[in-house]
């Protein structure tokens, strides 16, 4: 288990060390960087005392490691647009990201996986062929259209929910949170189910064909010889062993959902740090834009890492090989 | 009055345009405390039977007619009650046990699972009531294991843990389907046993289900024969195998081969294919055909292989040695054995020999080159020509998204790459033909043809780029005895026509004993004994050679 443990905590170091390099190449590959901070007025010999103090002129790799020392500490450096450090500037935007996600992926998870046990148990129904045919729209349509769609129908001709926005937060201090007020609550729907649908098609999809799969094994059909109760057969056997793939899925899934929330977020104007990225793409800001990249990279890397470890509890077949890996 | 009557039983499959039956007006009964055993190839509707009585046949098939009868107990009128018969009175044990068991719950809790539903138990009656089970069919420690995970027990031992599920309830009625054939010899003996024993001590009725003659001879009471969903023929076990009087029995008998001799060819009584000489083999007059020198073709030295984990994958094979220091020599134009059970490393010394891996160390001559240090591609291709291969499976081994012609032109052209299309295509009618295929097979699909005409496709692949040695690795385990006398008998022809060197990988010592002049025995990677073929079977020189031929099952035992 330690070895287990170890191994995949350094392969996910190591993960960790070849984005910091893409992404510290962008930040000092991409233009100069001295050029994007200061003004057009600044003498060369300014310039070159900047460069200077800025340690732009060592060696690559002790630049490198001094990026990969602040990074860790979650220094980024200074928003070339917004004058304020990035590491300011994301911690302030990140409980917006994180509750959208958190909300979209447990509706996801929780719907998708119920939609894909009755689809898959019910294989001919009618009920099932139409949840079929309406999650596949949720994959087929961009989730902008699905979003303005939504803003159409909710918020301009119902009125029943805002557009745009957060709605009012709490400050907390440490966060901010839109689930205390109402209004919070409700401008939270829109954009949630928005994001929700693609991972919930993903998922019905996955759990059916699980299902199905299962209920032909062998094992299923020695549980039925032997007189076990269908329910006991469906939803303890079948369903527990289904749910082992959908778990790798849903941790990739959840770093798949903070990515793409740029859109989202976009469209319902929502101020988490996808807004915060596009807008730093519009005005070239390669701080926030290097400190973004590591950031998803670092929630990938950390959910695979967890999922791994949680792996080992779920399924007793990977403990044995690991045990097996460690004596 | 039997316990278990079928009458009449037909179950048919409803496909959208016909409607197949997969058996047809069954009779069969037995009696509490016999073993009756139901024989039949691959599609007779052996495991069909089996599944009918228990009611639990797959969709679209269906129970078309006729009744099964269980004591007092009709199975399919009151198909409602399934409760009151699956597990309780019958219990089915399946072929494979890997399987069968499902991998996160833990043998205690399918146990008291299976044990709460049927009988009126505490959760601690039932674990009592398990562990007791457990001991009973063989599993020592029981109240540890109790607590395990299926993956965690042997493949045996998995087969015990099978057995027990299938006996928790006192079922007066066992099913058990291919119960050893995914096993190895020793294993499969020890269940055989715990079987027999099983049905003495709780006077149980039995249906053994299986393809092998050898397990029908020394286990069952009675068997019935049967082919394509019908009932050939029906008796007492001895009568049946030393006296058959039907043709199909008759064929099926003379097609298993024989533990106690060597015989040249195997007799294949069979309508269709009557003439059983040698066929005519067309690619002779294209064969470089080599003088065969007394000399060693083959030198395998101290070959060791292991699987180790390496950092960013974790292996599913352990890191143990999987082959440790074998050495032997294959003689050109002789058949060389390796026998040995799963696991002792017969595949992994063809896949080293072909070059598919790479030894962990050690060295291979082919005609006196050492293959294993040759790094230059060009170099090794002239040996890849010489060495060729044919797999276990049939089925996965053939790309199903190709013409049989161009699998087979693939090799030809691979080596010869100049070759004019008229005489490809020439060349690939005659090997053809030498596989006893016809011509317009080179125009069809893979899935087109049965398990044995797709191992003649493979043969004749492997034989398209004329080689010296022919790997054949587990050719005929994937199929029935009849067609296995056939790929062996045409094997052979091959051979003595082309002048082959076969290595022939094996777990079947009595098809080993036919087809090989010398044989070794491997255990957990190790050689125990090379030897010639007559006198391993003999006398064995080694213990574990003596116990697998002590084991093996053997259709000759009928006679004692």
């Amino acid at each position: 288990m330690i070895k287990y443990f170890f191994k995949r905590l350094f392969q996910s170091a190591l993960v960790m060390l070849v984005v910091a390099f893409v992404s510290f190449s962008l930040f000092n590959f991409v233009g100069d960087p001295i050029n994007n901070m200061v003004g057009e007025e600044t003498s060369d010999e300014e310039r070159a005392e900047l460069r200077d103090t800025l340690g732009l002129m060592d060696p690559i790799h002790v630049q490198f490691t001094r990026f990969v020392i602040n990074a860790s500490k979650g220094e980024f450096g200074i928003s070339y647009q917004l004058r304020r450090p990035v590491s300011e500037l994301i911690v302030e935007r990140l409980p917006a990201t994180i509750e959208l996600v958190v909300i979209s992926a447990l509706i996801a998870l929780i719907s998708g996986t119920l939609l894909g046990v009755y689809t898959g148990i019910n294989r001919k129904g009618f009920l099932s062929d139409v949840i079929l045919a309406v999650s596949l729209l949720g994959v087929s349509l961009p989730t902008f259209v699905i979003g303005i769609l939504f803003i159409y129908l909710f918020a301009v001709i119902l009125g029943i929910l805002p557009s745009f926005g957060r709605g009012e937060v709490v400050d907390l201090g440490f966060w901010t949170t839109g689930f205390l007020t109402i209004s919070g609550l409700k401008a939270i729907i829109l954009p949630s189910v928005t994001l929700s649908l693609f991972q919930m098609t993903y998922i019905i999809r996955l759990v059916r064909a699980e299902m199905m799969e299962i209920l032909q094994t062998d094992y299923i059909k020695f549980a039925r010889a032997r007189g076990i109760d269908e329910k006991s057969i469906k939803y303890k056997h079948a369903l527990k062993n289904g749910l082992i793939p959908v778990i790798t899925i849903a941790g990739i899934n959840i770093g798949t959902l903070i990515a793409f929330s740029i859109i989202t977020e976009t469209v319902f104007q929502w101020p988490g740090m996808g807004f915060l990225f596009i807008q730093a793409v519009q005005f070239v800001d390669i701080p926030i834009m290097s400190a973004y990249l590591v950031f998803i990279a670092f929630v990938f890397v950390m959910i695979n890492f967890i999922v791994d470890i949680l792996y080992y509890f779920i399924d007793p077949r990977i403990r044995v090989k690991g045990d097996v890996a460690s004596g | 009055m039997s316990f278990l009557k079928i009458n009449n039983l037909s179950v048919d499959y409803q496909m959208r345009k016909e409607t197949v039956y997969a058996a047809k007006n069954i009779n069969i009964e037995v009696n509490k405390g016999e073993i009756l055993g139901l024989v039949g190839e691959s599609g007779s509707g052996k495991s069909t039977v089996g599944n009918a009585i228990i009611n639990l046949i797959d969709e679209p098939g269906k129970v078309s007619g006729g009744s099964v009868i269980l004591g007092d107990l009709n199975i399919h009128k009151n198909s409602e009650s399934l409760v009151n018969y699956r597990g309780n009175k019958i219990g089915l044990i399946f072929q494979d046990p890997q399987t069968s068991l499902n991998p996160i719950l833990t043998v205690g809790e399918q146990l008291i699972e299976t044990i709460q539903t049927h009988l009126q138990l505490s959760k601690e009656e039932a674990k009592n009531k398990s562990i007791n089970l457990l001991k009973e069919v063989g599993i020592k420690d029981a109240e540890k294991r109790f607590n395990n995970y299926p993956h965690q027990f042997s493949g045996g031992m998995r087969q015990r843990v099978v057995i027990s599920l299938a006996l928790c309830c006192e079922p007066e009625l066992l099913i058990a389907d291919e119960p050893t054939t995914a096993l190895d010899v020793s294993i499969q003996s020890q269940i055989l046993e715990l079987i027999k024993r099983l049905t003495k001590e709780r006077n149980l009725a039995v249906i053994l289900i299986t393809h092998d003659m050898g397990v029908i001879a020394e286990t069952t009471d009675r068997v019935a024969v049967m082919k394509s969903g019908d009932l050939v023929e029906i008796g007492i076990t001895k009568e049946i195998l030393t006296n058959p009087q039907k043709n199909y029995t008759k064929s099926l008998v003379s097609s298993v081969p024989p533990t106690n001799k060597k015989i040249s060819r195997f007799v294949i009584i069979e309508n269709e294919n009557k003439n059983d000489k040698p066929n005519n083999i067309k690619i002779l007059n294209r064969w470089q055909k080599r003088e065969i020198k007394t000399q060693d073709l083959v030198q395998v030295k101290n070959l060791d292989k292991s699987f180790d984990d390496n950092f960013f994958t974790e292996n599913s094979k352990n890191s143990i040695m999987a082959v440790n220091d074998v050495s032997f020599e294959i003689k050109e134009g002789e058949t060389f054995g390796l026998v040995g059970e799963s696991g002792s490393g017969k595949s992994t010394i063809a896949k080293m020999i072909v070059n598919l891996f790479k030894p962990s160390s050690g060295d291979i001559y082919f005609d006196k080159v050492c293959i294993t240090k040759i790094k230059q591609k060009s170099e090794l291709m002239k040996f890849r020509k010489q060495i060729q291969m044919i797999f276990q499976d049939p089925y996965s081994s053939l790309n199903g998204r190709l013409k049989v012609k161009d699998i087979i032109a693939e090799p030809i052209k691979l080596h010869n790459p100049l070759i004019s299309n008229s005489d490809l295509n020439r060349y690939i009618f005659d090997l053809l033909e030498s596989v006893e295929l016809i011509q317009k097979s080179a125009d069809r699909y893979p899935h087109e043809f049965s398990g044995g005409q797709r191992q003649r496709i493979s043969i004749a692949r492997a034989l398209a780029t004329q080689p010296r040695l022919l790997v054949c690795d587990e050719p005929t385990s994937a199929l029935d005895v009849s067609i296995q006398a056939q790929i062996l008998n045409l094997l052979k022809d091959l051979q003595e026509q082309l002048n082959l060197t076969i290595l022939f990988i094996s777990h079947d010592l009595p098809v080993v004993r036919q087809m090989c002049d010398r044989i070794g025995v491997l255990k957990d990677g190790k050689l125990c004994e090379v030897t010639n073929t007559e006198d391993l079977f003999l006398k064995p020189q080694n213990e574990y050679t003596k116990e697998l031929l002590r084991l093996m099952p053997k259709i000759e035992s009928i006679y004692n």
